[in-house]
C-alpha cells in the first residue's frame, strides 16, 4: 500500500473534466483578481507596491495575524523562536496582546483555560521543535477535555523540511493523534484562509484543539493582501425528532430517572436548558468533574458529581438509576469505574454532538445526535405535551427523589472536624470559597488537592471550575489560572496547586507578575505526590517509592524572589486572614498552605469497582 | 447517620457487558467479533494514509488489511479496510473515520459486495506443466517462465486465493506478495454516498454542456 500523491501533485494532472470541488473552488477565488491590468503597465510593480492600492502585497505571516484579528483574537500565548519569529514581527503592528510565557507547556495551558472560560478558542504560539514539543502535552490536554485552543507553531523552511535541518520536528506528525485537525501550511496564498479554518474548527461542534504548522518560508513569503473571512457561526444541530419522542417516552417510563450532566453541558452553553429541563421535571442531576458548574450544586436536586472520587450519593443514584439522560459525557473510566457495573439498571439516553462518542464506552438505548441545549429543550417539549405529560414527575418520583435525599444524610462529604493542628485541606478550600463570590474561578494542578477543590468548593456556575480531567496533567493549575485571568480580568481567580503540580511550571509566576495578574494560588503542600502516596498505601503495601519529598522549597520565599506576595499558612487560626490578605492582594500571590499530610481523599471507588461499592475510610478498602 | 458499608449496601439486579450493553436477563445481547470490509472515500492529500492507520491502530481496532487507490476523482483516493470487530467495534471504526478530517464518507460494505485481492507468487519451475494446470484451475496468469522460477498472478476473493496458494505449495512457494481486499458494492448500490452524490451532480451538469457524461467522467 502507498500513500496516494499529494494534492498539489493530483492537481497538477490537467484535468479539465472534473468539477470544482469546493477545494478547488477555494483555490480559485485566491486568483489575484488585477494580475491581468498591473502586467499591461511598466508601472505595475510600482503600483503594486503601493501600500495604497487594493492589490497590497502582504506576507504569509500578516496573512496570519489578520485571520487572528478577524476571528476576534485578543490575546495569544507564546515564547518566540527563530522559526516563528515572521509572525511575531507580525504580531509588532497588531493590537493583539501576547502575553511571553516562561515555557510553551503554559502557553498551551493558558491558551485551554482561555478557551473555557470565554467559550473562544484560545491561541498559543510556538516555535519550530523544541518549542512546539514543549505545546503538546497542553495540547494532548485540551484534545482530552475538548477544550477550544489553536495551536500555530513555527517550523523550518519548507526547502529544509525532512532533512533533520536544525530545530526541525514533524510537528504535524507529533501532533496528528492529539488534535481535532492540523495543517502544515506550505502555500502562502492559503495560510490566511488556513488559519482561519483552525480557528473556526477548534470551536465548531465538539470543540477541540487545532494546529497550523507555518514553515518559516511560508511566512516570509508575500502574497496579495485580502480581508480575511470570518469564520462561519457553528450550527447547532437538532436530534432526530422520533428519536427524542422514543427517549422521553423511556424518560416517562421511568420510576428513577437520573440526568447526568457533563462538560458538553458546559462547552454548549446548555447549563440554563438543563437547569429548565431539571427543575421543570424535578429529576436530580449528577454531573461528571468537567460538568461541574453545569447544575448549581447547592440546589436540593444537585447531588453533585460522580466517578472515582465523587460524592457517594452521586454514586448510589448512578448505580440504581433506571434511566439515565447523559448530556454530553465521554463516560470516562474515571466516571464509569468498571463499565460491566455502570448504571446497570439503566436504559440510557446519551445526548452528545459527537457520533462517535455515542456507544463507545456505554451502550446508548436512546442515542440523540446534536447540541446540548437544542436536544435538552426538544426532550422538554416532548416531555411537557402529549401523553408524556401524564407521566411527567407528579408524586411517581416522589419516592425516588427521597432516596436520593436519603443517601445525600448517609454518605455526606465530610473530614474530621478541625482541632488545633495540622490543616486539614478541605476546610482551607471551605474557608476560601467562603470569601470569595460565586463567580470565582477555581483552576487546579492534578493530584488530591484537585478533589478537595472538586468536593469541597460549592460551584452553582458553569465555567469555575477549570482543571485538567481527562489527561490529568500535573501543572496545569498556575499557568490555567493566567489563562483565566486574562479571559476573565474581572473575576477572583484562585489556583489550588498540590507541592508537586507547583513545581511543575511554577516559573509562570514570573509571567503572572509581569502582567501584573490578581491570581491567589493556594498550595495544598503535603510534602508529597500525595495521590500517589495515597495508592501506595492503600494498594502497594504503603512502600511509598518515590512519592515524598525529602526537602521542599519554601514557596512563600520563592514567591516574592519572583516578585510575588508570598504567605505561610500553618494554624487554623490564621487560615482567615492569611486567606483573605492572600485575595485582597492586588497582584498574584502564593499562599503555602501546610496541610496534614496524613490526609486523604475519600470516597473513592476503587479503579475498575463498581461505583456504588465506594470506600468512605481506608477500612472500606 | 452513616449509610451502610460496601458489602452490606443494596446492589442493583442488572448488568452490562463487557462492551458497556445493558445486559437484559430475558434477551442476552453478545457481540461475536465479524469480518467485514469498510470503504472510505478521503481526499487523495499528503498524511491521509498516516491518519487512517494511525487511528486503527491507537483505537486497537484489530485490523486484516487496507487497501488505497485512486477514484473516478483525481482529488479523492478510495481506501478499504478489512476489520474483524463486534458489531460496536465497527460501529466505532466507522464514526472515527468520520471524525477524521480529509474523510468524504464512510459505508461498511455487505456481504454481497463484489471484493478482490490480488497474489504474485514465484514458485520454483521444476515442473512447469503441473504448475501450469494450477494457474488455468484459478484464471491465474504467468506473468514470467524462467529455467529456474515461475512467477503467475491470482485475483479472486480471499477464499479463492488462499486455496490457489495452498495450490501451488506442492512447487515449493519461494516469495509471494499479496495486496489487501479492495471492493465495491454489487450492482446499483453505490458505495459510498459522496459518490452517489457527486456522479449526479455531474450528471446534471454534463447534461447542460451537451457532452457525454460516461466519457467525461473517466
Ligand atoms: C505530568 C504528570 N506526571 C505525573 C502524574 C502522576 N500523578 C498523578 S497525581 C500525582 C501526585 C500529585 O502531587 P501534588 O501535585 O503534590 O498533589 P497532591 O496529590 O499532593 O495534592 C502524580 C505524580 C501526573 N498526573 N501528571
Amino acid at each position: 500500500m502507498s500513500e496516494p500523491g499529494s494534492r498539489a501533485q493530483a492537481a497538477a494532472q490537467p484535468t479539465p473534466e472534473t468539477e470544482a470541488t469546493e477545494a478547488t473552488e477555494a483555490t480559485e477565488e485566491r486568483e489575484p483578481s488585477d494580475e491581468a491590468d498591473g502586467a499591461d503597465s511598466a508601472d505595475a510593480e510600482s503600483v503594486a507596491a503601493d501600500q495604497s492600492t487594493a492589490a497590497a502585497r502582504t506576507t504569509g505571516a500578516a496573512a496570519v495575524v489578520a485571520a487572528l484579528e478577524s476571528a476576534g483574537v485578543e490575546h495569544v500565548f507564546g515564547v518566540q523562536g527563530g522559526a516563528i519569529m515572521p509572525v511575531y514581527d507580525a504580531l509588532y503592528d497588531s493590537d493583539i496582546a501576547h502575553v511571553t510565557m516562561a515555557h510553551e507547556q503554559g502557553a498551551a495551558h493558558a491558551a485551554d483555560a482561555y478557551g473555557q472560560v470565554t467559550g473562544r478558542p484560545g491561541v498559543c504560539f510556538a516555535t519550530s521543535g523544541p518549542g512546539a514539543t514543549n505545546l503538546v502535552t497542553g495540547i494532548a490536554d485540551a484534545d482530552m477535555d475538548s477544550d477550544p485552543v489553536v495551536a500555530l507553531t513555527g517550523q523550518v523552511p519548507t526547502d529544509f523540511v525532512g532533512n533533520d535541518a536544525f530545530q526541525e520536528t514533524d510537528t504535524v506528525g507529533v501532533t496528528r493523534p492529539i488534535t481535532k485537525a492540523n495543517y502544515f501550511a506550505d502555500d502562502v496564498d492559503a495560510v490566511g484562509d488556513l488559519v482561519a479554518e483552525a480557528f473556526a474548527l477548534a470551536g465548531e461542534g465538539r470543540p477541540g484543539p487545532t494546529l497550523v504548522d507555518l514553515p518559516k518560508d511560508v511566512t516570509t513569503a508575500e502574497t496579495e493582501a485580502r480581508e480575511a473571512e470570518p469564520p462561519e457561526g457553528t450550527p447547532t444541530p437538532s436530534a432526530d425528532a422520533e428519536a427524542v419522542e422514543a427517549a422521553a417516552a423511556a424518560l416517562a417510563r421511568a420510576e428513577k430517572p437520573l440526568i447526568l450532566s457533563g462538560g458538553g453541558v458546559t462547552k454548549g452553553e446548555a447549563s440554563e436548558e438543563l437547569r429548565r429541563f431539571a427543575t421543570a421535571f424535578e429529576i436530580p442531576v449528577v454531573t461528571t468533574m468537567p460538568g461541574i458548574g453545569t447544575f448549581p450544586e447547592d440546589h436540593e436536586l444537585s447531588l453533585s458529581w460522580a466517578g472515582m472520587h465523587g460524592t457517594g450519593y452521586a454514586n448510589m443514584a448512578i448505580s440504581h438509576t433506571d434511566c439515565l439522560l447523559a448530556v454530553g459525557t465521554r463516560f470516562d473510566d474515571r466516571l464509569t469505574g468498571g463499565i460491566e457495573t455502570f448504571a446497570p439498571d439503566a436504559e440510557v439516553v446519551h445526548v452528545d454532538i459527537d457520533p462517535a462518542e455515542i456507544s463507545k464506552n456505554v451502550h446508548a438505548d436512546y442515542p440523540l445526535v446534536g447540541d446540548a441545549g437544542t436536544v435538552l429543550d426538544q426532550l422538554y417539549d416532548a416531555l411537557s405535551d402529549g401523553p408524556a405529560e401524564a407521566a411527567r414527575a407528579g408524586d411517581r418520583w416522589d419516592a425516588w427523589r427521597e432516596q436520593c435525599a436519603t443517601w445525600k444524610e448517609e454518605y455526606p462529604l465530610t473530614y474530621d472536624a478541625p482541632d488545633d493542628e495540622p490543616l486539614k485541606p478541605q476546610f482551607v478550600v471551605e474557608a476560601l470559597d467562603a470569601i470569595t463570590p460565586d463567580d470565582a474561578i477555581v483552576t487546579t494542578g492534578v493530584g488530591q488537592h484537585q478533589m478537595w477543590a472538586a468536593q469541597f468548593w460549592t460551584y452553582t456556575e458553569p465555567r469555575t471550575y477549570v482543571s485538567s480531567h481527562g489527561l490529568g496533567t500535573m501543572g496545569y493549575g498556575l499557568p490555567a489560572a493566567i489563562g483565566a485571568k486574562l479571559a476573565a480580568p474581572d473575576r477572583e481567580v484562585v489556583c489550588f496547586d498540590g507541592d508537586g503540580s507547583f513545581l511543575m511550571t511554577m516559573q509562570e509566576l514570573s509571567v503572572a507578575v509581569r502582567e501584573n495578574l490578581d491570581v491567589t494560588v493556594i498550595v495544598l503542600n503535603n510534602e508529597a505526590i500525595g495521590m500517589v502516596r495515597q495508592w501506595q498505601d492503600a494498594f502497594f503495601d504503603g512502600r511509598r517509592m518515590a512519592s515524598e519529598y525529602a526537602w521542599m522549597p519554601d514557596f512563600a520565599k520563592l514567591a516574592e524572589a519572583f516578585g510575588a506576595r508570598g504567605f505561610t499558612l500553618t494554624e487554623y487560626d490564621d487560615v482567615a486572614d492569611t486567606l483573605e490578605a492572600a485575595v485582597a492582594y492586588d497582584g498574584p500571590s502564593v499562599v503555602d498552605a501546610y496541610i496534614d499530610p496524613a490526609e486523604n481523599v475519600y470516597p473513592m471507588v476503587p479503579s475498575g469497582g463498581a461505583n456504588d461499592q465506594f470506600a468512605l475510610s481506608e477500612d472500606h478498602l | 447517620m452513616r449509610g451502610p458499608a460496601p458489602e452490606e449496601r443494596p446492589r442493583p439486579k442488572g448488568r452490562r457487558s463487557s462492551q458497556g450493553i445493558r445486559v437484559d436477563p430475558h434477551a442476552e445481547a453478545t457481540h461475536e467479533p465479524r469480518r467485514t470490509a469498510i470503504s472510505a472515500l478521503v481526499y487523495h492529500e499528503p498524511g491521509v494514509l498516516a491518519k487512517v492507520s494511525g487511528l486503527v491502530s491507537r483505537r486497537q481496532f484489530n485490523i486484516e488489511s487496507l487497501t488505497v487507490g485512486s477514484t473516478t476523482n483525481p482529488e479523492t483516493a478510495r481506501i478499504t479496510l478489512v476489520i474483524e470487530e463486534p458489531e460496536p467495534g465497527v460501529r466505532q471504526v466507522e464514526k472515527q473515520l468520520l471524525k477524521l478530517q480529509p474523510v468524504i464518507s464512510v459505508r461498511e460494505l455487505g456481504s454481497d459486495a463484489v471484493r478482490r485481492e490480488l497474489v504474485v507468487l514465484k514458485v520454483h519451475g521444476d515442473e512447469p506443466d503441473k504448475v501450469n494446470a494450477i494457474t488455468q484451475m484459478y484464471d491465474g496468469r504467468t506473468l514470467d517462465a524462467g529455467p529456474r522460477t515461475i512467477t503467475v498472478e491470482i485475483t479472486g476473493d480471499e477464499q479463492k486465493i488462499d486455496d490457489a496458494i495452498d495450490a501451488y505449495r506442492q512447487f515449493g512457494i519461494r516469495e509471494l506478495a499479496r495486496t489487501g481486499q479492495t471492493a465495491l458494492a454489487r450492482g446499483d448500490e453505490w458505495t459510498t454516498d459522496a459518490e452517489e452524490e457527486r456522479y449526479e451532480r455531474m450528471q446534471r451538469t454534463q447534461n447542460q454542456t451537451d457532452v457525454d457524461p460516461d466519457q467525461s467522467y473517466q
